[in-house]
């Protein structure tokens, strides 16, 4: 079975206690399509088992559909599937209830193997009102066939402006060909806790994990883990409520799935981006987180602010992104190698530092989360839209390390890395991830830290007073720094034009001369980089390169596209700056170069575009610029992930030149 | 000596450092400028309080008086236009061994600036604060700043400035956690010194004001308190800047202020018709972020390690 794992057993449609009429384009009796069913003992549902299903939590915001959607994705984690979660979060704090603004909620894409992206349409969604459905609906989140357990205490509402949207909506949902199952969701928790608002999430944790077979004593072990802390009362509370969930649909639900596991020998983490991001800094030996909040970024802050002190690191949180960052580069030069965390708003703000970071080449690692731009634009959602101003978000030549992980393991490992190249190559190192990794949790290897992850101790041993502030190697650009405390190293850092010693140099050659090695660094560090691997065959008729959060769904559209014979490739880049070497003969092998990307570019049949003139996604501008082989571009700005669906469709339309 | 490495031996002698080790470059300001009075105090301060050059941070922003640390053997760094606030006290968050001294100007500090002055003060991290006030952007070759007075012609208001000048020490007083404000001119080395040894040697952050003559673009703007220094109040108190007999000499026109009352200190500081200097503020007690910010300093790599081994898992599966 593929994506859409069809709904195969005679529903018996459940509203409250008695069984409800069947809706218009509710095809619930569908027969078994062939695949492996488990039959349990009479009277009981048959087991439909798939190889991957996407399940939906939507709420209200503040109704905790969130973690509803953390937790079923942490035990099914746990049980050995491979897990990919995506957030859907509402930009507001407290939107109106029941309104598409308010939709907040978490998908948990489940498989037999690893999970790399969100996946197509929800298989299964449990929603706490009909109106946040809508938000969904939207996003193209549904398809006909979707399976909804819907809370049904709308039907009974006082106000009688709700009952009829209620009612609106269910036939709204059954011409749509959704498999509407409405659950007495609220009724059930008002007999565990007063306000079922507080509670409702456990009670739809409870529900799924009857309907996929879960677990139910892991549940009871992840309450404890995220309850325990609020006391007994919250944890005894919070069990009831998912027991009495589970019970209820072992009940009254008629459907059951299984995604079996594929048990890995590996010992697995799993945690979403900013998580591993916040934990690879720990790794790292970094001391010093400096950041100024702004979404999707500030979780990683919210992680370390409880867990950094244990490893003996800080976080400032500075009066605004260029305070964070300036904090940062003092901590820097005082020997401390830091992190500052942003996301594009606040990319703006830290640039001067960061040509001043170049100029006098201070280590630092700056994580950007991307969200959608420009300006405020989509502060909850996904672009890749700050490439470009990474690369040359500072006035004048501002060469820096540029790197972007594709997936959660890489949020964690790559901080490493920068730290260690921030310090060797004496340089900023930007990471950047986006909206979809920082929030989306995927299992991976546990890694086990290593002593030499961690940074070294301060240098204070003296310094060699012959040996110049900016010895630089002519070969390679690279020098090695003096800190504070170092006896006989004293110079005056300056963001000035300045020679080896520091001193203040307007003069041609030395401006020439210094702009040079400070380049040199990323030609020495592109010299030890391998030339990027290609998924798939190394040559065809098509090779897509992509970058960052997007190459799951690349190489799910990638594997559908061979598996029907197409002749296609892919390529992620984790280094943008340098570029990974080798690019131009791997891109001669192919017919066609085109990049998927998640940021804009113009379409060549869009009014007034012409060749010459058509804005290019940002890594096609790049490729383009760096190979001169005319890679061509598909990009769009949807604020979500792409789908391996999508992409598939596209690829296959330029596969067939349209 | 035989069985002993080298480099275990103790240093012979203790270092004795004189005023030449703290000095570096030849300034480039113009001549008469208050700027080279400020350089000669701290190089002063520096020998009189032995501090190790190694051990030794001056931090500035840009501008003409932010060259400074330029013309000092120690560690420097010379930083952005307005930032140099934040950068001394992401050095100061891990190195409470160091001495850290900034040098900021009237645009740097009290325009570009002024969300970190509020800020570092509010902050309170140990580190010696010298805004070098010259009511004009020098560098930048005479544009009003915000502590021109009104009226005062400069090159973006030939007519004058439009609006009263800011007042820096008021400002500051009113900031949660002020622990040291004092003013001071240029002109009197020995009220300057005297100044700057009580802002370095104070536990938080010591806000000092310095009055700095530009006689290349603002010749006038300070010759009535230099011709007539009644028109300067001098600030006394047991526990204020230690006045000595050169300083009590030319300063006629005191008044006492208890810089433990606020109240009386923002009174004095808001006025106009003198030019106060001494001590306004003190409070050794304030709260300092930096004693927060040092957590954790020093941790063995092992522990480091294991912390960070835990934290992963957590998220064992
Ligand atoms: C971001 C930025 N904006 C503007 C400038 C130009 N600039 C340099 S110094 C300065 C003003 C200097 O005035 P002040 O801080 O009072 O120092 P002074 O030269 O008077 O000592 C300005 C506007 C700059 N260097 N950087
Ligand atoms: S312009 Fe003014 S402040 Fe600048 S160096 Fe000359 S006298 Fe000093
Ligand atoms: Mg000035």
């Amino acid at each position: 079975m593929t994506a859409h794992g069809r709904l195969s057993t005679s529903l018996p449609v459940v509203s409250g206690d008695k069984v409800s009429r069947p809706r218009a384009g509710e095809s619930l009796v569908d027969p078994p399509a062939g695949e492996a069913v488990d039959r349990p003992p009479s009277g009981e549902p048959r087991v439909e088992v798939v190889d991957q299903h996407v399940v939906e939590f939507v709420s209200d915001s503040g109704e905790g559909a969130q973690s509803a959607g953390q937790m079923f994705g942490t035990v099914s984690a746990k049980m050995g599937n491979g897990v990919w979660t995506l957030e859907i979060i509402p930009a507001e704090i407290e939107p109106p209830p029941r309104t598409k603004a308010s939709c907040s909620g978490n998908r948990v894409r489940i498989g037999k193997g690893p999970v790399t992206n969100m996946g197509e349409t929800a298989d299964v969604v449990v929603a706490f009102n009909e109106q946040v459905l809508y938000s969904r609906i939207d996003d193209g989140a549904l398809r006909a066939g979707s399976l909804i357990f819907l809370d049904n205490k709308w039907a009974a509402d006082p106000d009688p402006g709700i009952r009829e949207s209620y009612a609106r909506a269910l036939e709204d949902f059954g011409s749509r060909g959704y498999l509407v199952q409405e659950v007495p969701m609220h009724e059930q928790c008002l007999r565990i806790v007063p306000d079922p608002r507080r509670g409702k999430n456990m009670w739809a944790v409870g529900l799924l994990c009857a309907v996929y077979q879960l677990d139910v004593d892991r549940v009871r072990f992840e309450i404890e883990a995220k309850f325990g802390r609020k006391g007994r009362k919250v944890v005894d509370a919070n069990r009831a409520l998912a027991r009495a969930g589970y019970e209820w649909a072992l009940e009254n639900v008629g459907v059951r799935y299984r995604v079996p596991a594929e048990p890995v020998d590996e010992t697995m983490v799993v945690m979403n981006g900013n998580q591993a991001m916040a934990l690879g800094i720990m790794a790292a030996g970094i001391e010093v987180c400096s950041m100024y909040p702004i979404t999707p970024a500030t979780s990683v802050s919210h992680f370390l602010a409880r867990s950094f002190a244990a490893a003996g690191g800080f976080v400032h949180q500075a009066e605004d992104e260029i305070a964070a960052i300036g904090f940062a580069l003092g901590a820097s030069y005082a020997g401390k190698t830091p992190v500052t965390l942003t996301s594009g708003p606040g990319l703006a703000l830290k640039t001067e530092f960061i040509g001043l970071a170049v100029m006098a080449e201070l280590p630092l690692v700056i994580v950007v989360v991307q969200r959608g731009g420009p300006s405020t634009g989509l502060p909850t959602r996904v672009e890749q839209g700050d490439l470009l101003a990474a690369l040359h978000a500072s006035p004048g030549d501002a060469p820096k390390i540029v790197m972007a992980p594709t997936s959660i393991g890489e949020c964690f490992h790559f901080m490493i890395t920068a730290r260690q190249l921030a310090e060797t190559f004496r340089t900023p190192v930007m990471v950047l991830s986006d909206a979809n990794l920082a929030t989306g949790q995927q299992p991976f290897e546990r890694p086990e830290v290593r002593q030499e992850w961690l940074a070294p101790p301060v240098d204070q041993s003296r310094w060699q007073a012959a040996v110049e502030p900016y010895d630089w190697d002519p070969e390679t650009g690279i020098s090695q720094r003096p800190v504070p405390g170092q006896r006989d190293g004293q110079y005056v850092l300056t963001g000035l034009t300045h020679d080896s010693a520091s001193r203040v140099a307007y003069d041609a050659a030395t401006n020439q001369r210094t702009a040079t090695l400070r380049s040199r660094k990323l030609a020495t560090l592109r010299r030890s980089l391998k030339p990027p691997e290609v998924y798939g065959d190394p040559e065809g008729d098509l090779l897509v390169v992509c970058w960052g959060s997007t190459r799951g769904a690349v190489e799910e559209a990638i594997d559908g596209l061979r598996q029907d014979g197409e002749n296609v490739s892919s390529l992620c880049l984790r280094f943008l700056s340098p570029l990974e070497p080798g690019l131009e003969e791997i891109f001669r092998r192919f017919r066609q170069v085109m990049t998927v990307e998640l940021n804009y570019s113009d379409d060549p049949e869009d009014p007034h575009v012409d060749e010459g003139g058509r804005r290019y996604s940002q890594l096609a501008f790049l490729l383009r610029a760096a190979t001169l082989v005319d890679v061509d571009c598909w990009s769009r700005v949807p604020g979500i992930p792409l789908s391996p669906s999508r992409i598939k469709e596209v690829l296959r339309q330029r596969l067939k030149g349209e | 000596m035989y069985g002993l490495k080298q480099d275990w031996i103790p240093e012979p002698q203790a270092r004795q450092f004189v005023l030449e080790d703290y000095e570096s470059g030849v300034p480039r300001w113009c001549s008469g400028c208050g700027d080279f009075a400020v350089l000669q105090s701290l190089r002063k301060l520096a020998r009189d309080e032995q501090l190790l050059p190694e051990k030794t941070v001056v931090v500035s922003g840009i501008g003409c008086s932010s060259r400074l640390p330029h013309y000092v053997k120690t560690y420097g760094f010379h930083g952005l236009h307005g930032r140099p606030l934040p950068v001394a006290s992401g050095i100061r968050a891990r190195r409470p061994d160091l001495h850290v001294f900034v040098v900021t100007g009237d645009g740097d500090c009290c325009a570009i600036g002024t969300g970190h002055w509020i800020h570092a003060v509010h902050y309170n991290m140990k580190m010696t604060v010298m805004l070098l006030d010259n009511s004009i952007y020098g560098l930048t070759k005479k544009q009003t700043s915000p502590t021109t007075g009104k009226g005062y012609s400069s090159n973006t208001h030939p007519d004058g400035a439009m609006l009263s000048a800011l007042n820096p020490l008021t400002v500051t007083l009113g900031i949660t956690n002020a622990s040291f404000v004092a003013q001071t001119v240029d002109w009197n080395p020995a009220h300057l010194y005297a100044t700057l040894l009580e802002a370095h040697r104070h536990p938080g952050l010591a806000f000092v004001r310095i009055i700095q003559r530009c006689p290349h673009f603002t010749p006038d703007a300070h010759e009535h308190f230099q011709r007539d220094p009644s028109n300067v109040l001098l600030l006394t108190h047991p526990d204020g800047i230690p006045a000595d007999d050169v300083v009590l000499r030319v300063f006629k026109n005191r008044d006492e202020l208890d810089p433990t009352d606020r109240a009386a200190a923002l009174e004095h500081a808001a006025r106009e018709d003198v030019l106060p200097i001494g001590l306004f503020l003190r409070n050794p007690e304030a709260e300092r972020y930096d004693l927060c910010s040092a957590v954790g300093l020093g941790m063995s790599a092992e522990k480091k390690l294991a912390a960070a081994q835990a934290a992963v898992d957590r998220f064992l599966i």
